[in-house]
């Protein structure tokens, strides 16, 4: 047997993780070692290359929240497995494993905290649990924040990193689109601002609601954002896609984003545009 | 009358009725009128039986019979007076999504849905009924002209999904959809849901939030398609029938989590085999959803909307 054939191609585990927790880190792009507190430095991008490294929740909180100030809603909301469902293996056996392995409540965590200053709700998806696929439990964190910010009068900042729709709970999990974007309706009415911040990547059934329902729509460079993936888009045109297309800068260009920010400077783009669109000023 | 190449499970049904046309070929000679009438009397049998113990992957099929009718089809004969409007005003028509005003019992309406094609040059045309973002923006032009006008919308699910093209995504697909969901979430004005045919993904859901989600008894409605979601779980192609099931796509099971509120049955067989009843039976299921929609108040409306979707969804804590 050939040694170098994987025997089951296994698309989730390498394209889902996020960076890893060792000491010193390979930049996928640039290959150059980076030493940790370095990376920590320059909110985990490459100083390099400018790679922007997937990262979770916990570290996007150490980025862009005020230090000391995150306080963690809901983190006993979990899947309940509605359907029954197996596939090659059962859903529940899924989420067992990636609890264990990601020591994540599920694909997005929510909670509230002070951005430069200004009291904020927060959320953020985790792409290394089942891909950052939104299912009941994504949909009803979302809405309980949202609930949040109208409750408290505080600006929304959402943290963006999905595949899209968790396939386990099927409609279910399609009609979260339609119970985010609900959410979303009263802040709008409310007045409230929503910054949606789009990180690497974004697609699917996030991308097609309250991602792409941001007042501002920030960007990192280069996430892959868009609502079909490139490979099925390849399977259905049997062409490649050019290079670049879907990324960040792209969607720019073609006026579907407001900012393409890089990782060191998103909190201060973030405070800015919260306190010129709401007139909430620094503590 | 079928046109079309029977499918698998209807097999024995097609048989029998072969055969009768054969006895009809002979019945100048001799008298087997009580032998035609007998084997006719079992093929009705054999179809009732089929039908009431279908799969859900059968039923996906039947979904996908080319001879189903398609929203203008319902537009032309449920409705009176439909004018159909065409264009998003920005960048073009989209054929896959079709609309228009219409007039049904005593309500004026705007009817929104997908639109497939029967052959190939009008599946071509419709692409297949799957949307690019014009179709959506489309709609939601159509949508804010009923709230202006209050006309109460109603969408006609029924595509394999929107389109993934590289001209789908330039043109902003996502957001096309998601801006769709946002002002279904607020419209004041009554929007009734009715999946027809097939509901993919968020291709049918970016035309699909209302008051109330009516579905035909043989349609289908779900995340993803079967074949796609056996390509992504199981990595094969060959697994659509277990994906299918595992995916529980079907109007009764949709009720059964909270997501459709009323079944429309079909008649035996489909309702490719008696259009005609179906939109008689349509029209006045039509009437009587729009009867108690129109009587409620808009704020309480959008209230009670924005509740039933708050509630979709199965979670602990």
């Amino acid at each position: 047997m050939a040694w170098f054939l994987r025997k089951t191609r296994n698309i989730s585990e390498s394209h889902q993780r996020e960076m890893p927790d060792g000491l010193w880190t390979k930049c996928p792009d640039c290959s150059t070692v980076i030493y940790r507190k370095e990376l920590e430095e320059h909110a985990f991008t490459c100083r390099t290359c400018n790679h922007h490294f997937r990262i979770g929740a916990s570290k996007y909180i150490s980025v862009l929240l005020d230090e000391g100030t995150w306080v963690e809603a809901d983190r006993q909301v979990r899947s309940a497995d509605p359907l029954d469902f197996v596939d090659t293996r059962p859903y529940k056996a899924r989420l067992k494993e990636a609890y264990t392995r990601t020591d994540l409540p599920d694909a997005v965590t929510t909670g509230s905290g002070i951005l430069s200053g200004t009291p904020i709700e927060f959320g953020c998806m985790n792409f290394g649990f089942i891909g950052g696929s939104m299912g009941s439990v994504v949909g009803e964190k979302f809405v309980r924040t949202c609930k949040r910010a109208l409750h408290r009068k505080h600006a929304l900042v959402f943290v963006s990193a999905s595949g899209g729709a968790r396939m386990q709970e099927a409609a279910l999990s399609l009609m979260q689109m339609a119970k985010t974007s609900a959410a979303l309706a009263e802040l709008a009415e409310a007045r409230l601002p929503f910054v949606s911040v789009l990180t690497d990547p974004t697609t699917g059934g996030v991308s097609a609601s309250f991602a792409m329902l941001g007042d501002v729509i920030i960007a990192e460079p280069k996430a892959l954002i868009g609502f079909a993936g490139p490979r099925v888009i390849e399977q259905t045109i049997r062409k490649k896609l050019p290079d670049g297309f879907q990324r960040s800068e792209f969607l720019l260009e073609h006026g579907f984003l407001d900012i393409v920010s890089h990782r060191k400077e998103l909190k201060e783009t973030i405070s800015t545009v919260i306190q010129l669109l709401s007139g909430t000023n620094h503590a | 009358m079928a046109s079309t190449p029977p499918l698998d499970f209807e097999r024995p049904v097609v048989e029998l009725e072969q055969k009768i046309l054969e006895m009809r070929a002979l019945s100048d000679t001799l008298d087997i009128q009580p032998q035609i009438d007998e084997l006719q009397a079992q093929i009705e049998k054999l179809r009732a039986e089929i039908y009431r113990n279908l799969t859900r992957w059968q039923r996906v099929q039947i979904a996908r019979h080319p001879e189903r009718p398609y929203t203008l089809d319902y537009a032309t004969h449920c409705f009176e007076d439909f004018v159909e409007l065409h264009g998003d005003r920005t960048f073009r028509d989209d054929p896959a999504i079709v609309g228009g005003l219409a007039s049904i019992g005593s309500n004026r309406v705007m009817i929104v849905g997908h639109q497939k094609g029967r052959d190939t040059k009008t599946n071509l045309y419709r692409n297949f009924g799957m949307p690019n973002p014009e179709g959506y923006r489309k709609a939601h032009r159509l949508f804010l002209l009923a709230e202006k006008f209050s006309l109460p919308v109603v969408c006609f699910l029924d595509t394999p999904g929107a389109y993934p093209g590289i001209e789908a995504e330039e043109r902003g697909q996502a957001e096309a959809i998601a801006q769709n969901l946002l002002l279904m979430s607020k419209l004041k004005t009554p929007i009734l849901i009715i999946v027809i045919g097939e509901g993919a993904s968020g291709g049918a859901l970016g035309i699909g939030i209302g008051d109330r989600i009516l579905m035909l008894e043989n349609a289908w409605y779900s995340v993803i398609a079967p074949e796609s979601c056996s390509s992504i779980l199981w990595r094969s192609w060959d697994y659509k029938e277990q994906a299918a099931e595992a995916l529980k796509l079907t109007a009764d099971d949709l009720v059964g989590v909270g997501i459709v509120d009323r079944i429309v049955q079909e008649p035996i067989g489909g309702v490719q085999r008696a259009p005609q009843q179906m939109f008689e039976q349509m029209r006045s299921i039509i009437i009587e959803e729009l009867g108690s929609l129109t009587a409620i108040d808009h704020d309480t409306l959008v209230r009670n909307r924005r509740e039933k979707f708050y509630r979709m969804g199965v979670w602990t804590g």
